[in-house]
């Protein structure tokens, strides 16, 4: 019986309106100028690793002794590191697992926790309460943990890592998605489509899961930022990326031992690329979050 | 609903046909939450729907109309007496996906409001083809299907360019197009209107009532129409019972109901009706 | 002939897009004489809210405002601050469809009744309250004295309303703004809270403004009617309800189902956008 406000509705509709035009123009309503310099910022980033081997000016691992701990120059731009090797082509390479590592971390968290969620959410009671009982518990538990735990399991690797994060991440997505979708759940259309004899499934996946999307996707790249961050920290306790593999973390912890011999240009550049990738990340997850928010 | 049992339970088909939907003695209480007495929102409600016309069930904020509507597809459990659907009895109500489908082909459900009750994320041609695919059994063909959506969704008098949009594209009394064609997508014997006019402008009302209508004259096909607006109930039911408090407390022909009312909640409610010449009326004073 | 209490003239408003605007107020005009009651009445998307919003100044930044709105001869939008917000607290009383919204659910019925009057006028609380209770009292609260200590959660929607007509009331204001506000009541509660509305408003001499979608119930409080279609009045005066002269008034009346009598078919408006500006056209 009550009327939504038409103002409200007309602004509402011109919002719409305006997102409906065009790829571009999207992503800028949503993200905003400051989220738009940030995601072409990864985006270069992104790139630059992806293409290492065409962009990187040096092999990673090439040795060039004579140039050890020697500072930026014309041939090496930001110098090279205690054995002689590129930091430039480092960081490139090492961008790489930065990136690649905390993305398959938030995937498979991501996938685990959304399918645990709208399993939570569509079954309620037992089944809800257990699986809610069981994300308090890992909730409880640091992330770092499970990746050390792991560590200790199965010994150091990158592989490992990423395994035991994933699990520690999966409440971070799985608790937004079930509030999410127990708020779908009680809307009419599902109960509509409850009606109509749709089957649990059907209804999870073409009713609920799609408007939920936009909700799981900023919770992902929201964590991605804290993903990046504990995965460097394991590289840097020398328990994830073992060397020679170039790693962000591996590479600050390297460029610690050369600052106290006078050269700090691997710790600052490391440390500070993994700051510039974590604040771009927080950036768009965060006008991701705001903007599916507005979107309800 | 003593004084009038004889006038409610006259259909519009007088002895020609069985019921489809009896309700006997039905009851809903509510839990009370943390420590709240329960809450009896329907209280020994009965009533029959025949083949073919259209039953309103009257009544303010609060009297169970809803409730009752609710009950009757499923959506609320039943806490005591007996609903039957053609003879089967719902009362135990659904567990089986099965079930579910074959109650869907005899009972469908018409929300209040346009904007929730259809997912904005699926185009209006894939709403009303994913009702008739779930109904049309699996020999249907994909093309099959979305034909047969299209002839469904011309029918509520939107032609196919609106296959293609999305529920935010359209207007309120358009959406409200949808969800009954979604609604007939099932071929039901019975659809329940809940408010489903209420929250339209005068002008789409006016619309969607008499699409309301041309249904009723192309198919054969029951409304149970839940309302609290007395004129839209006079326009388009031919019989109505009023409920108060979740209790039935007066019934009959629409018509005659209205014309002169007897039992004193009809008399109040139909009393504060705006038409011409009216004056709102202060009751004694409120207490709740 | 003195000034009107209200007067709008030749308001518009429109919403700034990107490439352009949207004009959704399309040069409004009315007066409300002090003690007279104007029913604004329209369908969704006619703007008669904005209307309103527009006569307190509440409109949305991303609207840009034209004409004038003046207030016993003082312009409102070219007040300053402190004069908006006198305007606002003591010559304008507003009430809502859904008076939940504007009440702090965490304070009591008494501290939302009192508070305004305690903070900025300085009137004793024990004053205060007397006044409260007695309000209440008049706009048939039962039990005054109870209600002031209970939460909004504990009250039904139309004793809410009663208590936000009786919050305006205590403000001692010249105007009402009347949102729709009985849209969210049943019929019987419609009725009441009606009736305490104009009896309270007659003994007063206040001058109301009722926002309506509903043209009887327009036409049962108010001495005068306008009629709002696509941003503008296409009708307005006595005669509106009885003899309407403009055609979507009189599409409207006779669309709207009766409760007397059953017609075969319900007449659909054909009245239009098109048909408005090919209207327009013509008169001028």
């Amino acid at each position: 019986m009550t009327t939504p406000s038409t103002t409200s509705l007309a602004v509402a509709r011109v919002a719409r309106e305006r997102r409906g035009a065009g790829l571009a123009r999207a992503a800028g309503d949503r993200l905003g100028v400051v989220g738009c310099i940030a995601a072409s910022v990864l985006l270069v980033i992104a790139l630059a690793a992806a293409f290492a081997p065409v962009v990187a000016p040096y092999d990673p691992d090439y040795p060039d002794l004579l140039a050890s701990l020697s500072g930026p120059s014309p041939a090496h731009l930001l110098g090279a590191d205690a054995l002689g090797r590129d930091i430039l082509s480092r960081l490139i390479w090492g961008a790489r697992i930065t990136l690649a590592g905390p993305g398959l971390v938030i995937l498979i968290a991501t996938v685990v926790g959304t399918l645990l969620a709208l399993l939570a959410a569509w079954r309620g009671g037992r089944i809800d309460t257990a699986i809610s009982w069981l994300l308090d518990v890992l909730f409880a538990v640091p992330g770092i943990v499970f990746g050390l735990i792991a560590v200790a399991i199965w010994g150091p690797s990158l592989i490992t890592v990423v395994c035991g994060l994933a699990i520690a991440y999966v409440p971070y997505v799985a608790r937004v998605v079930r509030g999410a979708a127990l708020r779908e759940r009680n809307m009419p259309y599902v109960s509509a489509a409850w009606l109509q004899g749709q089957s649990a499934t059907g209804i999870t996946f073409t009713q609920i899961l799609p408007n939920v999307q936009p909700i799981v996707v900023a919770q992902a790249v929201s964590s991605l930022g804290f993903a990046v961050i504990d995965l460097a920290a394991v590289s840097f306790l020398g328990l994830g990326v073992q060397p020679p593999t170039a790693d962000l973390g591996l590479m600050v912890k390297s460029g610690f031992d050369s600052v106290l011999r006078g050269q700090p240009t691997e710790a600052i550049a490391a440390g500070t690329l993994i700051v510039l990738i974590v604040w771009c990340v927080t950036v768009i997850g965060d006008r991701l979050t705001s903007s599916a928010r507005s979107m309800r | 609903m003593t004084p009038n049992e004889t006038r409610a339970t006259g259909p519009a088909t007088a002895g020609r046909a069985e019921p489809i939907v009896v309700a006997r003695g039905l009851r809903k209480i509510f839990p009370g939450r943390a420590g709240d007495e329960p809450v009896i929102a329907v209280d020994d409600v009965s009533f029959e729907l025949f083949p073919n016309e259209c039953l309103a069930i009257v009544g303010e904020s609060g009297s169970g109309k809803t409730t009752v509507a609710r009950m009757l597809v499923g959506l609320e459990t039943v806490t005591a007496g007996e609903l039957a659907v053609r003879g089967e009895s719902r009362a135990a109500g659904v567990k089986r996906l099965a079930d579910r489908r074959r109650w869907a082909k005899e009972v469908q459900y018409v929300f209040q409001d346009p904007y929730s009750s259809l997912n904005g994320r699926q185009r209006i041609g894939d709403i009303v083809a994913t009702s008739v695919a779930l109904h049309a059994g699996d020999t249907a063909t994909r093309r099959a299907v979305q034909r047969r959506a299209l002839e469904i969704l011309d029918s509520v008098g939107l032609d196919e360019r609106f296959a293609a949009k999305h529920p935010h594209q359209l207007s309120g009394g358009q959406r409200q197009r949808v969800a009954i064609a979604r609604a007939l997508a099932a071929d039901p014997a019975v659809i329940v209107l809940d408010e489903a006019v209420a929250a339209l402008d005068v002008s789409i009302q006016a619309q969607i009532l008499n699409l309301l209508a041309d249904i009723r004259a192309a198919r054969e096909v029951s409304y149970l129409f839940i309302s609290h607006d007395l004129a839209v109930v006079n326009q388009i039911s031919d019989r109505m019972i009023v409920m108060e408090q979740g209790r039935v407390v007066d019934g009959g022909r629409t018509a005659e109901l209205l014309a002169e009312p007897v039992h004193p909640y009809t008399r109040s409610l139909r009393a504060a009706v705006p038409r011409p010449g009216w004056r709102p009326v202060r009751r004694e004073r409120l207490a709740s | 002939m003195t000034d009107p209490l209200l007067r709008l003239d030749n308001v518009r408003a429109a919403l700034r897009l990107r490439g352009g605007e949207q004009e959704l107020l399309r040069g409004v005009s009315f007066t409300i004489g002090a003690g007279e009651a104007l029913g604004l009445v329209g369908e969704s998307g006619s703007g008669k809210s904005l209307t309103t919003r527009a006569i307190t100044r509440m409109l949305d930044p991303a609207f840009r405002v034209t004409g004038d709105i003046a207030f016993e001869g003082a312009s409102v939008p070219r007040m300053n601050a402190q004069a908006l917000r006198r305007y606002r607290q003591r010559d304008v009383g507003m009430i809502f469809q859904d008076p939940r919204a504007h009440v702090n659910p965490v304070h009591r019925v008494g501290d939302f009744l009192t508070e305004a009057l305690v903070r900025d006028r300085g009137v004793d609380r024990r004053d205060a309250e007397r006044r409260a209770v007695e309000l209440l009292d008049e706009v048939g609260v039962r039990t005054p004295e109870q209600r002031l200590r209970q939460y909004p959660h504990e009250l039904s929607g139309g004793l809410l309303q009663r208590v936000m007509i009786a919050s305006v009331l205590l403000a001692e204001p010249k105007l009402i703004l009347a949102d729709e506000p009985t849209t969210a009541l049943d019929v019987t509660a419609q009725s009441d809270v009606m009736a305490i509305l104009d009896e309270q408003r007659r003994a007063r001499g206040l001058s109301l403004l009722f926002i309506t979608h509903d043209l009887e119930l327009a036409a049962a409080c108010c001495d005068r009617l306008a009629v709002m279609y696509a941003g503008e009045i296409v009708e307005q005066g006595a005669h509106v309800y009885e003899a309407p002269r403009h055609p979507y008034t009189i599409e409207l009346l006779g669309a709207r189902p009766s409760i007397e009598h059953r017609v075969e078919r319900l007449p659909v408006l054909r009245y239009d956008r098109a048909a408005h500006e090919l209207l327009k056209a013509e008169a001028s």
